[in-house]
């Protein structure tokens, strides 16, 4: 990506963003409710219950272990779901990126717009999410505030691999497996609730090599400034730019095949 | 504005092939500026692809291509920039309103705001739609719809204007306003591209036309030219019984020049159709009905390609 194709992919985010104009007071609110919502639930309710040693929790309070865990999954999610309905939405049912295809835009731009979108989503939810912890007197300031460039990156490495998913699929019926199967399973078993030691030996390793492990790890080590979380920092960076690399690579070579035949 | 000599679009054995599949089969045309050019076809003849490669949103397979003088193969961002395209279905945007499609098409072309604005409203103005520019978009009837399109594709200011099959789907009195818009744009100077399978829309619209068939081009002309040259000047469509279609072999060959024999009726070519029908009735011939027509692309079609353009 040069300067030059970043204000043609702008556009794209733009566009995003005219319709967002119409849609954000209620979308702001349910970013401040869920973090509210789960940690008052999981954290204080359950937490009060297993928290009896913080040994389990790496030496730290369930509440303290569990919400940087939440704010990375939601950021997940809502990269992933970013790039599966709207953006099949724009290839086949209300064909928007045709329109966009026929402006001297092209597939790159397209591409690159849609992930600008899903990391400007990733921004404020992550950052309300600091917010609301906040409240529960979790992060370390300044430097929890990396966290927020933590889930963006590791938001855009799901989202390019999920649009470049999207863009084979002819109807929804694909999502629902990926979420079912694939998203779900991350969400519980990445380190999002308990610590992966937890996990019998043999699971540990296919848990340590899933991306929202990196980036639970990453944003839990910068929300808490904890420096054993993030002894590994290069490596969970590394894991998703790769990721993100890979997935852009095979979401534009399916775009383009989708889009210009 | 008379069509000049200047040709905007050439193309020589232009093919696109999709697999084993052969959609446009080395088809030559050239499209002089000024001038409504028209792709007549049924539809699979090939003209949505050989549309799509002219608009670059498809990749050519073989031969040669130039669109305002620029190769799509390396100069589509250049080209896109100074063409407007109104696709087959429509693709406007369903999340905006309908000055807000327009507003946000400019800002693609990277149109400076307070231009952008001014055309926009310009636009609304030409296409009638100023009084719902606040609207969503999905309420609209398929007719304005399909003349936000055309606003939408004008918004650069573009030399060359594709349209394909802009009124496949519309009432007739919808089909009416587009094609009077279409022909305003035309004598403003500007080039159209269009295809259709409506030979009346061909004949309203189109200087020159091509028509197409099986992925070739098997005839080139305008439509007065193509009909002088492949049929006669008049049409006599008889229906008759079966059972006297049956003892009619040979009789009406010495009446008409050609005879068309179509499931339903018989279409008798003739210079004079009246005549023609005098004749049948003093032959004794017993008809259902009848019926005397000048002759259209329609007739052209069925000569050449022995199938009608809408099956």
């Amino acid at each position: 990506m040069t300067v030059t194709s970043l204000a043609p992919a702008a556009r794209v985010l733009q566009r995003n963003l005219w319709v967002y104009r119409r849609t954000w007071r209620g979308s702001m609110l349910g970013s401040f409710l869920t973090p509210l919502l789960y940690l008052t639930a999981m954290g204080v309710g359950l937490g009060t219950l297993v928290s009896t040693s913080t040994a389990a929790f790496e030496g730290y309070e369930f509440v303290h272990f569990l919400g940087p865990g939440i704010l990375a999954a939601t950021c997940m999610q809502s990269a992933v779901f970013e790039s599966t309905f709207p953006v099949l939405g724009k290839i086949a049912w209300r064909r928007n990126y045709e329109a966009i295809l026929s402006t001297p835009l092209d597939v790159r731009h397209v591409l690159a717009g849609e992930l600008l979108w899903v990391g400007f989503r990733v921004l404020s939810i992550s950052s309300v999410f600091l917010l609301v912890l906040t409240l529960f007197g979790i992060p370390k300031w300044p430097f929890a505030i990396l966290a927020v460039p933590s889930a963006i990156l590791m938001g855009l490495a799901f989202s390019s691999v999920i649009i470049a998913f999207a863009a084979t699929q002819r109807n929804g019926e694909g999502f629902s497996w990926v979420f079912r199967f694939i998203i779900n399973p991350l969400f519980l078993f990445s380190g999002t609730f308990f610590p992966l030691t937890q996990l019998p030996d043999a699971v540990q390793w296919v848990a340590a090599l899933t991306p929202l492990y990196h980036g639970v790890a990453l944003v839990r080590g910068t929300v808490l400034g904890e420096p054993a979380f993030l002894g590994a920092w290069p490596l969970h960076i590394g894991y998703l730019v790769i990721m993100l690399a890979i997935g852009w690579t095979i979401a534009h070579r399916l775009l383009k095949r989708r889009l210009l035949s | 504005m008379p069509p000049s000599e200047e040709v905007l679009v050439h193309a020589r054995g232009l093919t696109k092939r999709f697999g084993e599949f052969t959609a446009v089969d080395g088809v030559d045309f050239d499209v002089r500026t000024g001038e409504a050019f028209g792709f007549l076809g049924p539809n699979g003849a090939g003209k949505t692809s050989t549309m799509r490669m002219i608009a670059c949103s498809s990749p050519i397979s073989e031969g040669e291509l130039s669109v305002i003088g620029m190769d799509p193969r390396r100069s589509s961002a250049q080209i896109k920039s100074r063409i407007g395209v109104v696709p087959q279905i429509d693709n406007l945007d369903a999340e905006l309103t309908v000055r807000e499609n327009l507003l946000m098409y400019a800002r693609y072309f990277d149109i400076p705001g307070e231009i952008a604005r001014q055309r926009t409203d310009e636009l609304l103005d030409f296409v009638q739609l100023a009084e719902r520019a606040t609207d969503q978009v999905d309420p609209l009837s398929g007719g304005m719809k399909r003349r936000l399109t055309i606003a939408r594709s004008l918004i650069n200011d573009p030399e060359l204007i594709i349209l394909d099959e802009p009124t496949t789907g519309l009432d007739p009195q919808a089909r009416h306003l587009v094609w009077e818009r279409l022909y305003r744009l035309k004598q403003r100077g500007a080039t159209l591209i269009i295809t259709t399978h409506y030979m009346d829309e061909a004949e309203q619209l189109c200087d020159r036309l091509v028509v197409m068939d099986k992925a070739r081009i098997v005839a080139e002309g305008s439509p007065r030219d193509l009909i002088e040259q492949y049929s006669t000047r008049e049409v006599l469509e008889i229906r008759v019984s079966d059972a006297v279609r049956g003892t009619l072999n040979g009789l009406l060959d010495a009446i008409a020049d050609r005879v068309e024999e179509l499931p339903d009726r018989l279409l008798l070519y003739v210079g004079d159709g009246e005549r023609a029908l005098e004749t049948v009735h003093q032959r004794q011939i017993p008809l259902e009905s009848a019926l005397v027509r000048r002759a259209t692309l329609e007739d052209v079609f069925l000569r050449l390609t022995g199938r009608s353009l809408i099956e």
